[in-house]
């Protein structure tokens, strides 16, 4: 053996350098005049605006800046499937998008991983960001006090209903439920007299994940208790910790078996579907096969001529309602609010050409047609009164009504994980393997040991 | 290996050109093991370290070295626990029973057919082995569906609907993984039943030997290489199976559907637990190992 290596070490040694150097010589695809930006592409091919937008957006860009290029890095996956994708990508320099697209309460942990750079040097010099409102500047910023993104639109929810089924039903067109039995009511009426119709869709499970986290449950939990307004049912900021599950929880959670077990939603397995999101806005809704949908602002996004579904009808059709209370407490409403902003990711090589970017893609002119197409409630007060934001978003002064009595989500870094914790006990109610008092149970195990210990009961 | 410790005392080795041939012979797979050993033995390398650290894909400022947490932990988490049945199932139906004893009797059948039959029978079956894994996932998802066609086939037979991919759902994939890897054993066991000799079967015949019998005392026994073999591949590639699994069911409803190489990604990327995720992937290549062992052992015994 010892002869043999003598030659064998050198062969190896040299083939290694070789296979390295032509590793890194793929590497240096980094082109230091190309700005890399990544965002999310719809599940659904029809729907294609955010690349619309971004697209164009490029060809400014490259025209104001000579010798510059930008590159779309478009991720097609579920909102879930794209969050760990972009991590991933942020991990190392040689794939770090420099500009990425990230859900608000994905800011935090990813601040925590060092993913992302602070921008205040930048936004401090920037004149437009005194137009933007200070619930959105917070969302932006981590818990160190720092602000990471620029955020191009919020969102509020409340419940769409079909006038035309309601209609069928006798309810009324100007319907406005008090509390969350009122809702219940309506479903069960619409159950009775409207058949072949899904009464009411709520989202639930682990595959619709924060949707059903935040459209679902929290909708629900932030409207329990004797104070909705101010008190937090999830996270307690100023000892920073995270809340066990009590009343509320299992109150929320009962509404959620409910809705399923008395055949009030979607048959089960469809509600656990991956898609369920696309389904239900672009078939059940359009197709008028579902009465009342707890969901987002942005949701008819898809019914314009620029979406992927254009559906002219909903204006006649769909009316709006805000969430009830559980019992009708004051404030009489509760909305959930998140949003998507734009951030420079730490490992960027090329972090000033990519605020320039961000400047170019909240200039007034491309805010206002972000806003527009991608139905988002404005976040900045020049684009919040232009005529044609106020006119082209379907429920757009509904929605942004919803911004005074709106919830932001916790802004501690585990977040993502207590979320992903909430819509499995979702799902394992909605299932009906397990009851509300084990699902709470098993809710309270999981938030000990992702809050390492870190929480308290109200 | 080391041939030079028979030369006598004395001796120096063997003579100079001897040597220059065995140091040649070690160039032309140099570049391979060079290979191997970056993209193989690295990345094993990091996985195992990575087991051993809490390292999350967001959240954490560092990952610390844990020790053996992330393996206690998953002994004593219901859900691996739940996960390494279902994988085992998935296993032993889809595998072992579907693909191993239905590729074997396709290759039966196949060889009393005429040429064409065999030459279409054989293009059907190899084209769902060709399909990429997501692409036959898709497929056979739509062919579970609700509204799939599957149930318009029971539909037309005026049978009672069928819903799967929500009441059983480690069946609906078992049989997608029987559909798509039955090719593999088919093909493996055409070209073992082929080795047969004519005469062997042709005197147990005459002997009086009836089919039952013949498969039993002569072609099982002298083809059990090859069964050996096509068990150890196809149970290697089914415990890895994920493609299939993620399109259909996503592991649900619940964790119904949830295999290792499923509960392992929504650990580490759904979840955020690289370092757990990674300590699930370490016992799968623990469970891979286990049924290799039990293979091996089969086949050593019987010569």
């Amino acid at each position: 053996m010892m002869p043999v290596r003598s030659t064998a070490f050198p062969a190896l040694a040299l083939t290694t350098v070789l296979a390295a150097a032509s590793l890194s010589a793929c590497s240096t695809g980094n082109d230091p005049n190309t700005v890399k930006i990544a965002f999310r592409k719809d599940t659904d091919n029809k729907v294609t605006l955010a690349d619309d937008y971004l697209r164009e957006v490029a060809r400014e860009f490259e025209r104001t800046h000579k010798g510059k290029k930008v590159q779309l890095i478009p991720v097609q996956a579920s909102q879930q499937d794209y969050y760990s994708k972009v991590q991933q990508l942020m991990r190392s320099p040689k794939t770090a998008p420099d500009v990425v697209h990230e859900d608000s309460f994905m800011i935090n942990p990813d601040v925590k991983s060092g993913y992302l750079r602070p921008l205040d040097g930048q936004v401090k010099k920037w004149k437009s960001w005194d137009r933007y409102a200070q619930s959105a500047k917070d969302a932006a910023k981590a818990e160190d006090g720092k602000t990471y993104a620029v955020p191009d639109g919020t969102d509020t929810r409340g419940i769409w209903f079909n006038r035309n089924i309601f209609k069928k039903a006798g309810l009324p067109q100007d319907w406005h439920p008090d509390t969350w039995d009122d809702v219940l009511k309506a479903a069960r009426t619409i159950k009775k007299k409207v058949p072949g119709v899904t009464p009411l869709n709520i989202f639930t499970g682990k595959a619709a994940g924060e949707a059903a986290t935040m459209q679902g449950m929290e909708m629900l939990l932030y409207g329990t208790g004797s104070d909705p307004e101010t008190h937090n049912p999830l996270y307690d900021e100023k000892s920073k910790k995270w809340v066990k599950g009590g009343k509320g929880f299992k109150d929320s959670l009962r509404f959620v078996q409910t809705v399923y077990s008395q055949k009030l939603g979607p048959d089960v397995d469809q509600a656990l579907n991956p898609n369920m999101q696309t389904k239900v806005n672009a078939d059940l809704i359009p197709q008028q096969k579902l009465a009342m949908d707890i969901d987002g602002s942005w949701l008819g996004q898809q019914w314009l001529k620029t979406g992927g579904n254009p559906w002219p009808k909903w204006k006649k059709t769909m009316g709006l309602a805000p969430m009830p209370t559980q019992h009708g407490q004051a404030p009489g409403e509760v909305s959930m609010s998140g949003g998507w902003a734009w951030s420079v990711a730490a490992k960027s090589e090329k972090p000033d050409l990519a605020w320039e970017l961000i400047k170019t893609l909240q200039s007034r002119k491309n805010a206002v047609e972000w806003c527009i197409r991608g139905a988002q409630i404005a976040t900045r007060s020049d684009v919040a009164k232009d005529p044609r934001y106020l006119k082209s978003i379907p429920g757009a002064a509904f929605f942004t009504k919803r911004v005074r009595h709106s919830h932001y989500r916790p802004k501690g870094p585990v977040y993502p994980r207590v979320s992903t914790a909430i819509a499995e006990a979702m799902e394992s109610v909605t299932t009906g393997d397990t009851t509300v008092d084990q699902a709470t149970r098993a809710y309270n195990a999981q938030l000990k040991s992702i809050a390492n210990g870190a929480v308290t009961s109200q | 290996m080391s041939t030079t410790d028979l030369t006598d005392a004395g001796q120096t080795g063997p003579p100079p050109q001897v040597r220059m041939r065995r140091r040649m012979r070690w160039l032309p797979i140099a570049p391979a093991t060079a290979l191997l050993l970056i993209f193989l033995a690295g990345p094993i390398g990091y996985c195992v370290y990575i087991a051993f650290t809490d390292m999350q894909l967001t959240g954490q400022a560092s990952p610390s070295f844990v020790g053996f947490d992330n393996f206690t932990r998953a002994f004593h988490d219901p859900h691996f626990v739940n996960a390494v049945v279902l994988t085992l199932v998935f296993t032993v139906v889809s595998s072992i029973l579907g693909q191993n004893t239905l590729g074997l009797t396709l290759a039966g059948l196949m060889q009393r057919a005429s040429k064409t039959v065999r030459t279409v029978a054989g293009a059907v079956v190899i084209c769902a082995w060709v399909l990429p894994e997501i692409v036959a996932g898709f497929l056979l998802y739509t062919f579970f569906n609700r509204q799939g066609t599957l149930n318009a086939i029971l539909d037309w037979l005026q049978l009672p609907h069928q819903n799967w991919l929500y009441t059983l759902p480690i069946i609906a994939v078992s049989f997608a993984n029987i559909w798509r890897g039955t090719a593999f054993s088919m093909l493996v066991y055409s070209a073992a039943l082929s080795e047969i000799p004519q005469e062997v079967t042709e005197s147990a015949q005459i002997d009086g030997a009836g089919g039952g019998k013949r498969l039993w005392h002569i072609t099982l026994p002298m083809i059990r290489r090859s069964i050996g073999t096509n068990l150890m591949l196809n149970t290697l590639q089914t415990l890895s199976v994920f493609g299939l699994i993620w399109a259909m069911t996503r592991g649900g409803p619940g964790d119904r559907s949830q295999t290792l190489p499923v509960f392992m990604y929504d650990q580490a990327f759904n979840n955020a637990l690289i370092g757990y995720g990674t300590a699930v992937a370490l016992l799968l290549l623990l469970v891979g190992a286990l049924f290799s062992v039990v293979y091996l052992r089969l086949l050593r015994e019987e010569v």
